[in-house]
């Protein structure tokens, strides 16, 4: 991805970091800098800030300045799908567990991660899910005494 | 005499049944782990923190230091049997000690590992014994400059080794500060970078960070390919795992070497275990008489690596439990686990707490015991664990990691955090940031801030004050010197050598 002069992760990436170096050094700058009995609440951040900046516009530049290289490979975005698949997956998870607890929604998290992100039989997917859930809710709240999230059903 | 009365008090802590026990756990758990290639210490070490917070500390850290040197056994397993390096310290036992089993003896390959192992731990555990204790009463001195000195060193280390690009090793680090600064300003009282949520005011948990950029972002790599479920076959018969007197013979100079090496890249922050067996098998090499034959199964070529990435393990402990300094991920995690549990790691830490380090101590040299026994008669048992296919162990992981930031914080905001920190992870890992830096600058960020704010308290706003004092000005002018090692071609083409190695 480094040989990708534009368009790359890196410049994407620097020009992330460059926002937030940017928003860092914004805030640092409201807060106080130096006061009577030392530095304030403003002066790492100012300068941690500043240093983000800075080095991720060099980041920028150094990938702005590089030749293009037509042949270099690209961003494998079915892989990147994938992993961004089960990300969903998990955030729907955590949504889910006012709603219905973590049994239940812990339970859907491992139907999906085994049927359709290893395209497994869906009996084994509900075999994983249940021993799953089964097995969270014996060890910790009965064994460890480690409460997990609750639903509307009570577990 | 003094450490003698130490490690009496320290056997009597670590063989109590309990910490026994919890010692015998850490051990087996990290040598599955580290038989697993795809799971490393960290992630295990920063999923099991919060199960350990209604522990015994001293159990407790008896059993995470078992995890974190135990997985240094179990990954010299998958190096010889399968050339897949199940910890990026074991990539250089793959060299040998996978030539070594297609002639036949990964029998003996892995018997010397564990032998090897044995050895260069232990020796690893005396090192710590013997220097850690001088070392604390040396640091008795040091003020705030001094630490905020020690801390810019030891940052400048880990950004040096951590990844190829350095600016990116520097952002990375940067972006743990501004985590770390989240919050109340202990000074000020003023609420910095909380975006108006009240739950940001005491800061973010070093927890919910550790276990998504770890934990989580490793899940979602290794999720990438779905034909990494699918089970590695591994070789049966492994039989006469003892090495023989030849062989024994064969590998003096490799014990030494390993013990030596691997404790002392230990102490320096940054070195860690990968780049320790990269340079051991490196000296062993060039002072071997037949090093034509390295690469080909040549038994010092096994032993040398992973005796020094276990030698580092105690090494890697003498400024965690000194100076309170972390050199890597792992043992910035042992850290945050010491301050959670209510303990101070830095010069004093021997001092008031006797039980706990000689008790850790103790529980090393019980541990590298029962490694041995353990790894010699049952890695055929170990090697099976490659048969948990993956669509059972990811799920497991996620759960796990779930669980444990739910027990921290009972909080819903801080699962949607985990989420927004898995996601940092997977693409820090995509985007070739390491995240070394990140959980280094995430621990020492307070620590370094409060030092830097103190010492400049203590000058009036005057800097002068940081390279007035001696220890101070000598180490910040290590950390420059560190920085400016990339602008040096030679050195910097040195640097990248040993990030690539430890990249695997």
């Amino acid at each position: 991805m480094q040989d990708k002069p534009r368009n790359s992760a890196d410049l994407w990436s620097g020009l992330a970091f460059a926002a937030l170096g940017a928003y860092i050094t914004a805030e640092a700058w409201q807060w106080e800098y130096l006061g009577p009995e030392g530095p304030g609440p403003g002066f790492l951040p100012l300068w941690y800030g500043i240093a983000m900046l800075a080095l991720s516009l060099g980041l920028v530049a150094a990938n702005v300045m590089r030749e293009r290289e037509p042949r270099a490979p690209g961003v494998a975005w079915g892989e990147v799908g994938r992993a961004l698949g089960v990300w969903l997956a998990l955030v729907a998870c955590i949504a889910l567990f006012r709603l219905l607890g973590f049994v239940i929604s812990f339970g859907l998290l491992c139907f999906f991660i085994v049927a359709v992100m290893y395209r497994r039989r869906f009996a084994l997917a509900a075999l994983v899910a249940l021993a799953g859930s089964a097995g969270f809710y014996v060890l910790f709240p009965f064994a460890l005494g480690v409460a997990l999230p609750a639903g509307v059903f009570g577990f | 005499m003094e450490i003698i009365t130490g490690l009496i008090q320290g056997f009597a802590v670590a063989l109590e049944p309990a910490n026994l026990f919890w010692c015998f756990a850490g051990v087996l758990l990290g040598t599955a782990v580290g038989v697993m290639p795809g799971l490393g210490p960290p992630a295990t070490i920063a999923m099991l923190l919060p199960l350990t917070f209604s522990m015994n500390p001293a159990s407790a850290m008896i059993m995470l230091a078992g995890i974190y040197y135990g997985a240094k056994y179990g990954g010299s397993t998958t190096s010889i049997l399968l050339n897949v390096p199940g910890e990026s310290a074991s990539v250089v036992t793959c060299l040998d000690g996978y030539q070594m089993a297609r002639k036949g003896r990964a029998g003996a390959a892995l018997g010397i590992a564990a032998i090897a192992s044995f050895i260069a731990g232990t020796v690893g555990v005396l090192g710590l014994m013997l220097v850690a204790p001088p070392l604390a009463k040396f640091a008795l001195a040091f003020s705030s400059p001094e630490y905020f000195a020690l801390m810019t060193f030891g940052l400048a280390m880990v950004v040096l080794l951590a990844g190829r690009s350095l600016a990116k090793a520097l952002l990375a680090m940067l972006l743990g500060l501004w985590i770390a600064g989240m919050g109340m300003d202990p000074f000020s009282s003023i609420s910095r970078f909380t975006f108006g949520r009240m739950e940001l005011l005491s800061g973010i948990d070093f927890v919910v960070v550790a276990i998504g950029v770890f934990a989580l972002g490793e899940v979602f790599c290794n999720m990438e390919k779905r034909e990494a479920a699918d089970m590695v076959p591994v070789p049966k018969g492994l039989r006469n795992l003892l090495p023989t007197m030849q062989d024994m013979k064969d590998c003096r100079f490799a014990f030494a070497n390993g013990s030596i090496v691997g404790f002392l890249l230990g102490v320096l922050p940054g070195g860690g275990s990968t780049i320790a067996s990269f340079i051991s098998y490196g000296l062993e090499k060039a002072v071997s008489s037949r090093r034509e034959l390295f690469g080909t199964g040549v038994i010092e070529g096994v032993a040398a690596p992973e005796g020094a990435n276990n030698a580092e393990t105690g090494g890697a402990l003498v400024p965690l439990l000194t100076l309170g300094i972390p050199g890597s991920g792992t043992t910035a995690i042992l850290l945050v686990a010491l301050v959670m549990w209510g303990f101070k790691p830095g010069p004093l830490f021997i001092a008031d707490n006797p039980a706990l380090f000689w008790g850790l101590v103790a529980s090393m040299y019980i541990g590298n015991v029962m490694l041995l026994i353990l790894n010699l008669p049952l890695v055929p048992l170990f090697a099976q664990l490659l048969r948990l296919p993956l669509y059972v162990l990811h799920p497991l992981i996620l759960g796990v990691s779930l669980v444990g930031v739910y027990s921290v914080s009972g909080s819903s905001f801080e699962l949607a955090l985990l989420a927004v920190f898995g996601l940092l992870g997977y693409l820090m890992r995509k985007l070739d940031y390491p995240s070394a830096p990140l959980i280094l600058g995430l621990v020492l960020g307070g620590g370094l801030e409060r030092a830097l704010r103190q010492s400049l308290m203590m000058s009036e706003g005057s800097l002068d004050i940081l390279v007035q004092r001696p220890i101070s000005a000598f180490m910040l002018s290590l950390a420059v010197l560190v920085l400016a090692t990339p602008l040096i071609g030679r050195l910097n083409a040195w640097r990248v050598r040993a990030v690539e190695q430890d990249e695997g």
